[in-house]
């Protein structure tokens, strides 16, 4: 178009065909140096993205990966048969027993304000842990055990170095005597970071020592098998319909329309039908995964719609005509023939939309999924809360070491995620035809 | 035909279960008191043989619309507020039909202002916090009438103050915290003006737009209920101050300071005596009639009425409550003992 032009401006003026050819090649380089420019920015602009994905990932890893460990202390516990009585287990003073143990770690602390800074070196959970031991196998009563027992969580913020040493004291959470006998734990070598089982084993909890992501990783299961038992008949039901037998009016049309404003609504919209619908007008349990899951596939069954009906329509017609040709019926030619090779699509758009559901978190504020939950869920009524709620939880919490976990809590979700797609991508790989 | 058995199942299962009521205690409210409230659900459930209580961060205001909307096993049992229940809650509540609700005072909990360590302490009256902060101010030139608030700079409100812009990053209007503040802090400045004061009875409100409304031209910001965000920002900004509750300030000793409002500074004791002026009750409202119905309600006030959570050296001590004096905790203790309902 360009060189048109200049041609035929060159025509009127009769200028000669040589400067006509310098022109061409002064315009020539300009025109490279516009591409050259054109390519270096958009080059830049990759770079910008790559650089902003490695700083975000760079920052959630460096903050989440101490989180994967947790520092624990060795102690002889005593299972003293005087605190310990056989007829009522479940409320005998386990904290004496570790108090005790600490005290005979430091025989030399005898006053009550340093003792009290004393126990505070050990998680309010090593009790717990002594009353499940304990509760699981009685003969213990009378033996004394050595135990890896969970440090508190500053002791184990110090261990990772994110409390500054060298600091004046009213300005550290923990006191110079803590430092010190912090020093002859790890001297005496009872004190050791390990690897975090409890962030996979547990639910919520307040003391960050304690806290795991289990109770949110199962509620995000559930949630997202309800989703998936609820959209994907749904979905494909519907789009096989739209796409294959549905007559083409200005009904099907209006639908269609439809169909596509959904996927676009604001996922919150989708919480207040859930309050209005599922909880004030059916009395379904609050908090519960079940619920959840009727909210997301809500959210999800138009993106399943519309992936399903782009796979539908591209099979190609001769699939169709062939099957009618030899004498298959409507029915027989969409669930023999079409449907087996549009699967893959279909299932690969339902897998993008659960993975939408799976990082949403505003439609569940709404029916009470965003909640302090400590025990694991065991089925879709439970109450429950999903990962990002939980992120969400974390980030809100007072106590310093909550900020990695916040980020090792991410770097969970983020590994579902990828999981996710990556099954989708297998799937489509694997069955897969191309014409 | 395999899904649809599933759907089936999974309906008839969920159908069986909501219909035999709740084995779980559920507690809505302020998120001021939620890491009090998450601290003694977690302990209780772990020492108990009950299930642990489920609880909703919803705020003070979105918590009592909860607890209002009705008795029943589908409404929430208890609900934490950072502030008192308002008449028009309470009326909300009768008409609903939640007639006997039990008031548990919880404890205090004192609100800082708070900046950067590396930026020097604030000290501050509460007429300096007022003027800072609120939409139109008295006129500085001694008229009785009021201006736009004019101050861009702390020096102009004081001229003891550093000569800092105003910058101070705040809870929004749904939060208790805001309340709180709007009330004891702004109210507190506003009246040690006598005229303004007298405005109080003369035209109740005129005087609470005057007093309570905060800036909008972007000396105030909004920070939402995420505390931590303002202490991440009060880090990266030296010269901007944060309100949030004592319990972040606490935890975070290390980063941030706390400012010294009317002399005293915000710290354990100060708020516990009373002397820090910006401190303010914390509540829980209880179903009296949930008492009996759902299992583990009433031993989860026995476990945090006792004195190994709220005493003064209890676990929730260390989360940051500010236990109340012992002979204020036996009286609330007995009405939680023996569910005295509450008249307003």
């Amino acid at each position: 178009m360009y060189i048109r032009t200049q041609m035929g401006h060159q025509d009127k003026k009769t200028t000669t065909k040589a400067s006509a050819t310098e022109r061409v090649q002064l315009g020539l380089a300009k025109r490279r140096r516009k591409e050259e420019r054109f390519r270096k920015l958009s080059f830049a602009a990759v770079l910008l993205s790559i650089g902003f994905l490695v700083l975000l990932f760079a920052s959630i890893i460096s903050n989440g990966w101490p989180a994967f460990q947790r520092t624990d202390i060795l102690l002889d516990v005593h299972f003293d048969q005087k605190v310990l009585d056989v007829n009522s287990l479940v409320n005998a003073n386990y904290g004496k027993l570790v108090k005790q143990a600490m005290r005979d770690v430091f025989p030399e602390v005898t006053s009550r304000r340093d003792k009290r800074e004393l126990y505070r070196l050990v998680s309010s959970g090593a009790s717990y842990e002594l009353q499940k031991m304990v509760t699981a196998d009685p003969t213990l009563i009378g033996k004394t055990v050595s135990l890896w027992l969970p440090a508190d969580d500053l002791t184990d913020m110090l261990m990772k170095g994110k409390i500054d040493r060298s600091l004046p004291e009213a300005e550290r959470p923990i006191s110079n005597k803590q430092i010190q006998w912090i020093d002859q734990l790890i001297a005496q070598k009872r004190l050791k970071k390990n690897f975090n089982t409890t962030f996979f084993q547990a639910g919520d909890s307040r003391e960050p020592e304690l806290s795991g992501i289990k109770g949110a990783l199962t509620g995000s299961l559930f949630t997202l098998l309800v989703t998936l038992v609820l959209s994907f008949p749904v979905a494909v039901a519907a789009a096989i319909y739209l796409e294959e037998f549905a007559p083409k009016n200005k009904w099907t049309d209006l639908v269609e329309v439809n169909i596509n404003n959904l996927a676009a609504v604001p996922s919150i919209v989708f919480g207040l039908l859930g309050l209005a619908v599922f909880l004030n007008f059916f009395g379904m349990p609050r908090s519960s995964p079940l619920v959840g899951g009727m909210v997301l596939s809500l959210m999800t069954l138009p993106t399943i719609i519309i992936a399903s009906r782009a796979s539908l329509k591209a099979v190609p017609p001769s699939i169709r005509e062939a099957a009618l040709g030899v004498g298959a019926s409507k029915m027989q030619t969409v669930f023999h023939h079409v449907i087996p090779l549009a699967m893959p699509g279909m299932m690969t758009g339902t897998i993008i939309g659960l993975s939408q559901a799976l990082g949403e978190t505003a439609p569940l504020l709404m029916i009470g999924m965003v909640a302090f939950i400590v025990d694991v869920p065991g089925s879709v009524t439970d109450p429950a809360t999903v990962l990002p709620v939980q992120i969400f939880l974390w980030a809100d919490s007072p106590e310093r070491a909550f900020v990695e976990r916040t980020s090792a809590a991410i770097l969970v979700l983020l590994m579902f995620l990828i999981s996710m797609n990556g099954v989708a991508i297998y799937l489509r790989r694997k069955f897969e035809r191309r014409w | 035909m395999k899904k649809t058995l599933l759907i089936a199942a999974c309906l008839l299962l969920a159908s069986d279960v909501w219909a035999g009521g709740r084995d779980y205690v559920s507690i809505v409210g302020s998120s001021t008191v939620y890491p009090f409230a998450t601290t003694v659900a977690e302990r209780f459930g772990k020492t108990s043989s009950f299930k642990t209580p489920k609880i909703e961060s919803t705020g003070s205001g979105g918590g009592m619309k909860l607890f209002c909307a009705g008795t029943g096993i589908d409404s929430p049992d208890i609900t934490n507020a950072s502030r008192r229940i308002k008449k028009s809650e309470y009326d909300t509540c009768l008409k609903n039909g939640v007639k006997e609700i039990v008031e548990v005072k919880v404890g205090y909990d004192g609100i800082v202002l708070a900046n950067s360590k590396k930026a020097t302490r604030f000290n501050l009256s509460k007429r300096d916090i007022y003027l800072a902060l609120a939409r139109i101010v008295p006129d500085p030139k001694g008229s009785n009438g009021f201006i736009e608030n004019p101050y861009t700079n702390w020096k102009e409100v004081n001229a003891s103050l550093p000569d800092i812009k105003i910058e101070v990053m705040g809870p929004p209007p749904t939060s208790g915290t805001r309340d709180a503040f709007d009330e004891l802090a702004m109210q507190g400045g506003c009246k040690t003006f006598p005229w303004v004061k007298a405005l109080k009875k003369s035209d109740k409100k005129k005087f609470k737009t005057v007093c309570e409304a905060l800036r909008e031209d972007g000396a105030y910001i909004e920070a939402g209920e995420n505390d931590n965000l303002i202490i991440q920002k009060l880090e990266a900004n030296p010269n901007a101050l944060g309100i949030f509750g004592f319990s972040y300030l606490d935890q975070n000793a290390d980063k941030i300071q706390g400012a010294i409002v009317d002399g005293v500074a915000p710290d354990f004791d100060k708020i516990s005596d009373g002397s820090y002026s910006i401190s303010r009750s914390l509540y829980m409202y209880v179903k009296k009639s949930h008492a009996e119905v759902v299992p583990g309600l009433k031993e989860f006030l026995a476990e945090f009425s006792s004195d190994r959570a709220w005493g003064d050296e209890g676990y929730l001590s260390e989360k940051g409550l500010i236990p109340m004096p012992e002979e204020e905790r036996a009286q609330v203790g007995k009405t939680v003992k023996e569910l005295i309902p509450l008249q307003l």
